[in-house]
């Protein structure tokens, strides 16, 4: 949906310093434009991790955002628990939601049925990222759970698996 | 075997006044008996296996000061990962202990998947093994108390990041750690122990 372009320039006017990535196809494709950025990419082994590395980040004064697919969303839940309500780090993350726009690779996909309860689930301020006009949206987001102190999450809606 | 209090005095000889120390699970206990300090970040309540990765955080963001997290051995077989997380990114200020009791400790000291005891096999993991597989190059193993004091230097002394194995003694029927407070006040208040301005 967005060129890595758009992103990075997305990220570098919001004060990213670094982002903590698990890739998928769609996500995957702006990490060599993030890393030629300056801004730091911090890839971690799996999902759950990259809540408490975003963690230590903002504890040590950082400013990072979590980058992952929403089936590491479901692997993440104890880290996001922790980190976003334990010690209330008002972590920001953009998640991709696959098969949303279309499901010709997963006929069925059950990320469909999960991803948005869970979010609920988790009391998390989301906006659902549908169509390219809605870059902005994103940067209005994350300005606004900022200022309130809050975790926020654009899920950005995606094509194939 | 070390005992568990001796093992956490030489990280207490051995941290400089600037150095962040990470516990959690046992370790939060006895290092909370020993007293505490501003720049020590007691990880309870906490993500079981994530203070690996908390302390990654906390050395990328502040890479003028040391990070020292003091895990435990269930707690690190929890996110093995991590270990792979800390050397691509190879901060020299972090420094990770295993406290290796064989335990769930605060459990009920049930035997982890990498202790001898809870193995069909019938001997343990090898963490150091571990370590230099996920590639790290400074990794030290010790197993008495005498070997660790003569070894901390060492061990403290080389850029990191730094693996030290230490073989524990458990302490089974103590209790687990208590939060010393809301974890959201302690974040703040070790934010400003940082001097972090937002």
């Amino acid at each position: 949906m967005f060129a890595s372009e758009q992103i990075v320039s997305t990220l570098a006017s919001l004060g990213v310093t670094h982002v903590v990535t698990v890739p998928d196809s769609t996500i995957g494709r702006w990490e060599e434009g993030i890393q030629q950025s300056g801004i730091k990419l911090v890839r971690v082994c799996r999902e759950g991790e990259a809540w408490s590395v975003a963690g230590g980040l903002v504890l040590g004064g950082a400013t990072p955002i979590v980058m992952i697919q929403c089936t590491g969303l479901f692997e993440s839940g104890d880290a996001l628990r922790n980190m976003l309500h334990e010690w209330k780090l008002p972590i920001y993350s953009m998640i991709g939601y696959r098969s949303y726009l279309n499901q010709d690779t997963l006929p069925g996909d059950t990320t469909l049925v999960f991803t948005e309860p869970i979010l609920a689930a988790w009391k998390l301020d989301v906006r659902l990222i549908t169509e390219p006009s809605q870059l902005s949206v994103i940067a209005e987001h994350y300005r606004a759970c900022k200022a309130a102190a809050i975790p926020g999450v654009a899920l950005i809606a995606e094509g194939n698996a | 075997m070390i005992d568990l209090t001796d093992a956490l005095a030489a990280v207490r000889g051995f941290r400089k006044a600037d150095d962040v120390v990470i516990t959690t699970m046992a370790a939060s206990r006895a290092w909370m008996e020993g007293g505490m300090q501003p720049l020590d970040f007691t990880f309870v309540p906490s993500c079981m296996g994530h203070a690996t990765s908390l302390g990654l955080g906390l050395a990328l963001a502040q890479p003028q000061r040391r990070v020292i997290v003091c895990n435990g051995d269930g707690s690190m077989l929890m996110n093995l990962g991590s270990l792979v997380t800390i050397t691509s990114q190879a901060p020299q200020n972090l420094v990770v202990l295993v406290l290796d009791n064989g335990v769930y400790e605060v459990t009920g000291a049930q035997p982890t998947p990498g202790s001898a005891e809870g193995r069909s096999l019938g001997h343990a993991v090898d963490f150091a093994a571990i370590a230099r597989g996920a590639g790290f190059t400074a990794v030290y193993h010790f197993s008495t108390a005498e070997a660790w004091t003569a070894g901390a230097a060492q061990a403290f002394g080389v850029p990191g990041p730094v693996f030290i194995w230490l073989d524990v003694q458990p302490v089974p029927g103590r209790a687990g750690p208590r939060s010393p407070g809301p974890a959201a006040q302690r974040a703040q208040a070790f934010i400003q122990a940082l001097g972090v301005r937002r």
